[in-house]
């Protein structure tokens, strides 16, 4: 396709001014005549028995119209299911109800709900609930959880192990066997909570006489979640209608379906008039998925010349409680078959072991999966780079699969379908000028002063995913999307999508590509997502799969509506098909320049269908199912430079260099604002993020005030720049960029602190990278560098 | 989040503010500013009161003066105005030093003086301040109005000389534009919340000879209250304030305090900040100091 004007260009995101001047539409603000506010009980303990509940002074109070317990549901309600179901894996999935049964396993657990006239009361109400409790005890950590004698979560899953799930390729044992040099190392990838600006939030609204259920939510999928909820609550699917439209920010935390959201269609069922809910933050940061939390043993062979010939994992990650929605797929599959990176390691073996504990579940989160693979490869990278004494360019270069060897498959056994780590490594080190910044390091040692440089040079699958391919690793559902495009009598086009963009900014890029290909003016064309009245069917935004799936379901569609507008066209112009060529919105007749019709003027025409050829049907509209043929994986290399207070041990990032080739780009700047927002969720779980449990189970950093979310004067500039590798499997030639940058930064900082401490001899610090670690780092190293006899 | 009900009455005078605060038995009716520090609490549910009598309508509160050698401020005055008067810029820099540093713009718009040290949040930026200028806080309660010293009014975590119906109506800072005095303020702010891990105020007075005649240290965050760092005082008091003497009598800054442990940082290391800080806040005072 040839590059036009919209096509590439920075168009501003449509979808700012409404968000920014307040006039969105988030499920919150939805407002229906009669609706009545839910709130939620949740448990203070992180695993309790309850032994009695007690209604009855929150239903006599004035404006509570019901109160419901984990009794009431039952036989009324379906457990909370689980989605991906990992094969061979031995996997278990305790029932997750909605309303806990018996027993609380994490706090935030539900355990009561008030329906009240207003949201004020129904929080009053919770206060009237009397819960008697009998604490058991609690276990927080996969590695206490996989300890014999620890507290059991599940009658159903011995040993609270969710899962075991294996993978292997290559001769492993023969490259540990023959290495030269064994790197090993143990990394936490420490617990995170997403923090999407608009908390869940749901309306449901049971329609008694045409039995219907009409939900608006905050969701990231809602055919995903239409079909939860007919599961959950055996209303039929063909009497959901989600409507999705504004949502927040997500970050995988609103790809789940969860009891918050049943429980408000429970109510509103039983009931008769519409019940809203929305959490507050503090509910928001318990009962709301978090990510993360894996720990991971690792092993690395290698010659002595820096060439990587092996790799072993053992990975223990924290389910939480219960299996969330997609949980089990996100420690395995997404992490797993990442993990070789853009080296050329082809023996490969990874264990996994889920682990249920008394913890908010865990789920994806921007990346899942992804980031703790690029972390523990370009970590070993650089260690193995020590080990060997080698640059960590040198290391990179000498082990990336070389840009004339793609298609590559790799030890993960996907198909890398277009890369040059080169060229991004090139580019990026030109950038931040590599030799001078060693030099100056150099300079900076002599005067006690330390200056640090971290790489990444990550590559990632995205562009979920060939359905087979998801029905294979037991996700529930296909990965393809549909697309209509539909133009109207007036010229103006709609765009279907079963994809639901939260804050990527496809409303833009999509009209963009649609208005390039048709030649109408990019605000002819509406971009219509997240309602399933709407829209036939989708598979959600998540994966960075909008523009590469979705997207390209919409280039087809687009394509079938030009094919068949030119058919009427050479009809009404008495010409032969073969004799049109279309630019700019035109068909003309080759040759003679006056014989012209717009695609406005074959709208019309298709609409009214008075003329139209023999057997060909009215209207211009056509739509496709579009079934990816591979991932796609976008790749690049950041470079991190970073000082270290000498003093407090504070880390100040000095630059930020992000190159990624994230295939086609339809909108730099969209682009662009998506690898700031990744790259600023990178450094926050490097720097500043951290969900901590005590051992009660209690959330420490359970609020704003002590969880850090980076603003944005804790963000340095990025420093952004792209190669272009065209995906070579889809039309669109786009990857996807919705998590490179959270894929690829937090490594790229860890990296450049460590770097900057290796005169010290550090080696690793466990994450977050905090001023009061890194000065314990450094005076650990310190003491133990000082000539015996002396302090 | 909702806090449960309460009832609000903002009086147009102290004196009706005074008969407000005692028409409620004790720890029923609290008085509110601006409603930073209160409001949150009441939103999680943390504390629980009947009644709020707002202040900041009231006129006998407000106005910034000056009194010669230091500046008096009204308790229900904003940071945004106290940092924005041309008074407190000129006479009181350590105030401005340390109130461009409280939380974000919004905060500094609705928080108050006179709460802020009224709160006594160990975390807060303003009692250190209060305490190395040796700030005046005036109270009015039903037995009449009195002076508590900075020294004597931040008692222990959230807890103040103040009885519970009085009115913190001013407060007096000691201003430091003389000759060869200096001022800064150095904080370590969580880098959630933005408050005070470790906050040092460092007010210096220097003699013609470019020797300290005195040095104040007010130490935040920390321990559990602000307090003066007594012991680094009288260490330079007398001395040339150089590399080497800062950082012998600094090493003694974190001495007697009763430190706080968080998740982010554990009492060690606020005792290590605490000694680093207070160097980096006396050298910085002290090079102010010797250019005026
Ligand atoms: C997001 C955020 C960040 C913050 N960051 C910081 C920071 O970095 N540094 C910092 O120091 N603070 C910070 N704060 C707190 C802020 O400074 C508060 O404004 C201040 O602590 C209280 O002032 P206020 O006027 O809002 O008091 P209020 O919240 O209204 O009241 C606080 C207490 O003082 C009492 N009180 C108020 N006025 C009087 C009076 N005249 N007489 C007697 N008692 C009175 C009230 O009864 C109440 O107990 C932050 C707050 C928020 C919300």
């Amino acid at each position: 396709m040839s590059v036009t004007r919209l096509f590439g260009a920075s168009v501003k995101r449509r979808e700012d001014p409404r968000l920014i001047t307040g006039r969105g539409a988030y499920t919150d603000d939805i407002k229906l005549p009669g609706m009545l506010h839910m709130a939620v009980l949740r448990s203070p303990y992180g695993h309790a028995r309850i032994k009695a509940i007690d209604t009855a002074k929150a239903k006599a109070h004035p404006g509570v119209r019901a109160v419901y317990t984990g009794a009431d549901l039952l036989g009324r309600m379906n457990p909370i299911p689980c989605a991906w179901l990992i094969p061979d894996s031995d996997l278990k999935v305790p029932a997750y109800h909605a309303l806990a049964k018996d027993t609380v396993r994490f706090t935030g657990d539900g355990v009561a709900m008030v329906i009240a006239d207003d949201p004020a009361t129904a929080r009053d109400a919770l206060d009237l609930i009397d819960v008697d409790y009998e604490p058991l005890p609690v276990v927080t950590s996969q590695e206490q959880a996989a300890a014999t004698g620890a507290p059991q979560l599940h009658d159903d899953a011995p040993g609270n192990l969710a899962f075991h799930w294996k993978f292997a390729h290559g001769d492993v044992d023969a490259a540990f066997r023959d290495a030269e040099v064994v790197v090993k190392h143990r990394f936490v990838q420490q617990r995170l909570v997403p923090n999407a600006m608009e908390p869940r939030s749901a309306v449901a609204s049971w329609n008694p006489g045409a039995e219907e259920l009409l939900i608006y939510n905050t969701t990231q999928n809602p055919h995903i979640a239409r079909f939860l909820t007919a599961v959950t609550t055996s209303i039929p699917e063909n009497k959901i209608r989600y409507i999705a439209r504004d949502v927040g920010g997500g970050f995988g935390s609103k790809i789940p379906f969860y009891p918050g959201d049943a429980l408000a269609v429970f109510a509103s069922k039983d009931l008769g008039l519409p019940v809203k809910w929305t959490e507050d933050r503090r509910e928001n940061y318990v009962a709301t998925i978090h990510g993360r939390d894996q720990i991971t043993e690792v092993e690395m062979a290698a010659k002595r010349d820096g060439t990587m010939t092996g790799l072993r994992v053992k990975a223990l990650s924290n389910m939480g409680a219960y299996l969330s929605t997609a949980a089990p797929g996100v420690p395995t599959w997404l992490f797993a078959l990442i993990v070789p990176g853009c080296y050329t390691i082809q023996n490969y073996a990874c264990d996994v072991f889920g682990y249920f504990t008394n913890t908010t579940p865990t789920d994806a989160y921007r990346g899942a999966g992804r980031p703790e693979a690029a972390f523990l490869i370009e970590r070993m990278a650089d260690l193995l780079a020590a080990e060997v004494k080698m640059d960590p360019v040198e290391i990179r270069r000498k082990n990336f699969i070389p840009a004339d060897a793609f298609p590559y498959t790799t030890a993960g056994t996907l198909s890398y379908d277009s890369g040059n780590y080169q060229a991004a490594l090139d580019k990026a080190l030109a950038m931040v000028d590599y030799a001078g910044l060693r030099q100056k390091q150099a300079e900076l040692r002599q005067q006690g002063r330390y200056l640090g440089i971290g790489l990444s040079t990550y590559v990632e699958v995205c562009g979920l995913a060939p359905s087979a391919a998801a029905g294979a690793m037991g996700f529930q559902g296909g990965l393809w999307e549909p697309a209509t495009v539909r133009v109207l009598a007036t010229g103006k086009v709609v765009v279907l999508t079963g994809t639901n963009p939260h804050g990527q900014g496809e409303e833009t890029t999509f009209a963009q590509m649609v208005g390039d290909m048709l030649g109408v003016p990019v605000e002819d064309v509406d971009v219509v997502h997240g309602d399933t009245g709407a829209i036939p069917m989708g598979w959600g935004t998540y994966g960075s799969r909008t523009t590469a799936v979705g997207g390209t379901a919409i280039y087809k569609a687009t394509v079938k509506v030009i094919e068949k507008a030119k058919k009427l066209a050479a009809h009404l112009l008495e010409a032969s098909p073969d004799d049109l060529e279309f630019e700019q919105g035109s068909f003309r007749v080759k040759g003679s320049p006056g014989k012209a019709k717009t695609i406005q003027e074959i709208a019309l025409m298709a609409n009214v269908a008075w003329n139209m050829p023999e057997g060909m049907e009215p209207g211009l509209e056509e739509s496709t199912f579009h079934d990816p043929t591979n991932f796609t994986f976008p790749f690049g290399t950041h470079i991190c430079v970073v000082e270290v207070d000498a003093d407090t041990g504070e880390v100040k990032i000095e630059r930020y260099i992000a190159v990624d080739d994230v295939g086609v780009v339809i909108n730099p700047m969209i682009v662009d604002g998506q690898v700031h927002g990744g790259v600023a969720q990178g450094i926050g779980q490097a720097l500043y993020e951290h969900a901590i449990y005590d051992e009660g189970g209690n959330l420490i950093t359970g609020s704003m005030m002590d969880y850090t979310v980076p603003n944005a004067t804790q963000i340095p500039t990025i420093e952004t720049a792209r190669t272009e590798t065209p995906c070579p499997h889809n039309l669109t030639g786009v990857k996807g960029v919705g998590e490179t940058g959270t894929i690829a930064s937090t490594q790229a900082v860890v990296n450049a602190v460590v770097d900057a401490l290796s005169p010290l001899g550090i080696s690793d610090i466990e994450m977050p990278l905090t001023p009061e670690r890194v000065w314990r780092a450094m005076r650990a190293a310190q003491a133990s560098a000082a000539p015996t006899g002396q302090p | 989040m909702f806090a449960k009900d309460f009832s609000y009455a903002a009086p147009a005078s102290l004196a009706e503010a005074l008969a407000l605060l005692q028409s409620q038995p004790e720890g029923e009716v609290k008085l509110v500013a601006g409603g930073q520090s209160l409001i949150p609490l009441l939103k999680l549910r943390m504390t629980e009161i009947g009644a709020l009598v707002d202040v900041s309508k009231i006129p006998e509160l407000h106005g910034i003066t000056d009194d010669g050698d230091g500046v008096v401020i009204g308790a229900a005055t904003t940071y945004f105005q106290a940092v924005n008067s041309p008074l407190v810029q000129k006479r009181c820099p350590l105030v401005i030093q340390a109130v461009s540093q409280v939380g974000d713009p919004q905060v500094r718009a609705r928080g108050t003086i006179g709460g802020s040290l009224a709160h006594a949040d160990p975390a807060g930026d303003l009692p250190a301040v209060a305490l190395a200028v040796d700030a005046e806080l005036r109270a009015t309660g039903p037995s009449g109005s009195r002076s508590i010293p900075a020294t004597a009014f931040f008692v222990d975590l959230m807890t103040t000389a103040l009885q519970p119906a009085e009115v913190l109506t001013a407060v007096r800072f000691h201003a430091t534009d003389a000759p060869h005095a200096g001022t800064a303020y150095v904080k370590h702010r969580h880098p959630a919340s933005g408050y005070a891990i470790v906050g040092v105020a460092a007010a210096v007075w220097l003699n013609d000879d470019g020797t300290c005649r005195a040095a104040h240290v007010g130490i935040t965050g920390a321990g559990t209250h602000a307090t003066r760092a007594a012991g680094v005082e009288q260490a330079l008091t007398g001395k040339r304030l150089d590399d080497a003497t800062l950082t012998a009598a600094c090493a003694n800054a974190a001495d007697g305090l009763d430190l706080m442990s968080d998740p982010y940082a554990s009492g060690e290391y606020r005792a290590h900040l605490t000694r680093v800080l207070a160097k980096r806040a006396l050298a910085q005072a002290a090079a102010t100091a010797a250019q005026r």
